[in-house]
């Protein structure tokens, strides 16, 4: 028990001493996360709306393999980007493994299917009559997909926090092709792992207190936005 | 494309991802106890600053460690398990293995030591007393040194250990301490590790001083033949850094403000013969 006060304490002392190292360690997972997050919204939206909207045979399928992919394991993904991006493997040329980089399109690859999944029930979710109307309005295909999206913002917010949520506090493909190393790779989940394995448990729990806070605060914003428009 | 993705992803990431050159970059497949212990954090920024190079050290156990060398997918490697490293220097993998310093392993237990431990010298003949008096022994499990070491101690002891009195933890010295402390049984543990830990847990050290029990450690050049892009020079660079006069008296004198004890003890220059 006198641990945990320990740690909040550490945690408490950590931050308002303004220890370097750990306010640039979460600054390196909120910008890695937050990346990835872009990424994969960029990629994923365009991709759930059109899965949402097309009808192609092997469809069923295709969404299958989305909802299989939210559960997408950290580190079976880890451990491919890694095969990927060695020296002697096929994207070795990029030299990105063990970099920030690295980080970013392993966690890019873990939240596609979070959001393209999210987005395809979002765009679902909009009745079917809402889109014939705005093609019987006149809307060009292109401005109806952009109305539907609009009116599915709601709750693909939701894809925003589920995606940015699980890899923040993801720690397998990060440590896999990221390799924890001090000052460059170093995100909140694997220092922790080592500060456990270096007996440090004060600073393992400042820094689980740190992750929880910072995971709270996003998504306190993003529900604030979310709730704020519901009403 | 991929160019201009990366380039995006650069920019995202701001001040963070240092864009170096291939040839600036080495690295360094390493065991997780010379991590752990908080030594490469002192004499990486050393290297770094001498040398304008700089290393990506990918703390994993030795076994791992050599592998990725093997593969080309590091420049030099600081191991300890002197029986395996020889295997890969003679396949050639390996090049310009040197000594570097040594600490040492240590038998630990629960104070009220079933087996009868207490007293022992000899490593061998305490793990045949666990083995005989069925007491729990956890193990890394992990290919690492430690385990590398655990593993020819047994040999040595003329037997196999087997469930259910012997427990394989599959992760590194830190977690494995803990469940050994938690089940009340016996281990193997580098000392620094174990130093580390002391506040944490209950286990006394039963068993030290043995020579079978010496742990030393090595750095070895990877072969430029393993593999595209491997930074051979970047890699002796280090080889030689580790083994300079200067870096040996830092490694002399490190953990005495922490544990009030040296954690290694420099060998530059020194022969396994000298240590067997």
């Amino acid at each position: 028990m006198d641990l945990l006060v320990e740690g909040v304490r550490e945690a408490a002392r950590l931050l308002l001493a303004g220890d370097r190292e750990v306010w640039s360690i979460l600054l390196l997972s909120l910008q890695v996360s937050g990346s990835a997050t872009l990424i994969s919204l960029a990629l994923g939206i365009p991709a759930g709306a059109a899965l949402a909207l097309a009808r192609f045979p092997g469809r069923g399928l295709v969404v299958s393999a989305v909802n299989s992919g939210m559960g997408l394991p950290p580190v079976v993904v880890g451990l491919f980007v890694t095969m990927l991006l060695w020296r002697s493997g096929p994207l070795g040329g990029w030299e990105v493994l063990y970099t920030p980089a690295a980080i970013v399109i392993a966690q890019a690859v873990i939240a596609s299917p979070i959001v393209v999944g999210i987005t395809l029930a979002a765009v679902q979710g909009v009745p079917r009559e809402f889109r014939l109307q705005l093609l019987a309005l006149g809307a060009s295909r292109a401005q109806m997909v952009w109305m539907v999206l609009r009116e599915a913002r709601l709750p693909m917010l939701a894809a925003v926090m589920a995606g940015f949520g699980g890899i923040i506090s993801e720690i397998g493909a990060s440590m896999m092709v990221g390799g924890n190393i001090k000052g460059q790779t170093r995100t909140l989940t694997t220092a922790m792992v080592l500060e456990t394995g270096k007996g440090n448990f004060e600073v393992a729990i400042a820094l689980s207190l740190l992750l929880l806070a910072l995971v709270f605060l996003v998504n306190w914003a993003l529900t604030s936005i979310q709730q704020r428009h519901a009403r | 494309m991929l160019r201009r993705l990366l380039l995006i992803l650069g920019l995202l990431l701001g001040a963070s991802a240092p864009a170096a050159a291939p040839s600036s970059v080495v690295i360094l497949s390493t065991t997780t106890s010379t991590q752990d212990s908080g030594l490469l954090d002192v004499l990486v920024p050393v290297f770094e600053k001498r040398t304008g190079l700089s290393v990506k050290t990918i703390a994993v156990g030795t076994g791992q460690a050599l592998a990725l060398a093997a593969r080309g997918e590091a420049d030099v490697t600081l191991a300890h398990a002197p029986a395996l490293e020889k295997k890969y220097v003679a396949d050639g993998k390996m090049l310009n293995r040197r000594l570097v310093m040594y600490n040492d392993f240590v038998v630990l237990g629960p104070g009220a030591d079933p087996a009868g431990l207490r007293g022992e010298k000899k490593a061998a003949e305490a793990l045949r007393r666990i083995a005989a008096a069925g007491a729990r022994f956890v193990s890394r499990g992990d290919r690492s040194g430690t385990h590398t070491r655990e593993l020819a101690l047994w040999k040595a002891a003329g037997l196999t250990p087997a469930p259910p009195w012997y427990i394989e933890s599959g992760q590194g010295m830190g977690a494995t301490l803990g469940i050994a402390d938690d089940r009340r049984a016996y281990t193997l543990a580098d000392r620094a590790t174990y130093l580390a830990f002391t506040r944490r847990i209950a286990l006394e050290v039963l068993v030290e001083g043995d020579s079978r029990l010496l742990n030393l450690y090595s750095v070895m050049e990877v072969n430029a033949a393993n593999g595209p892009r491997v930074n051979a020079a970047g890699g002796r660079r280090f080889a030689e850094f580790m083994l300079a006069p200067g870096t040996q008296a830092v490694i002399g004198t490190f953990g005495v403000d922490t544990y009030g004890q040296a954690l290694f003890v420099p060998i530059a220059g020194r022969t396994d013969e000298e240590f067997e």
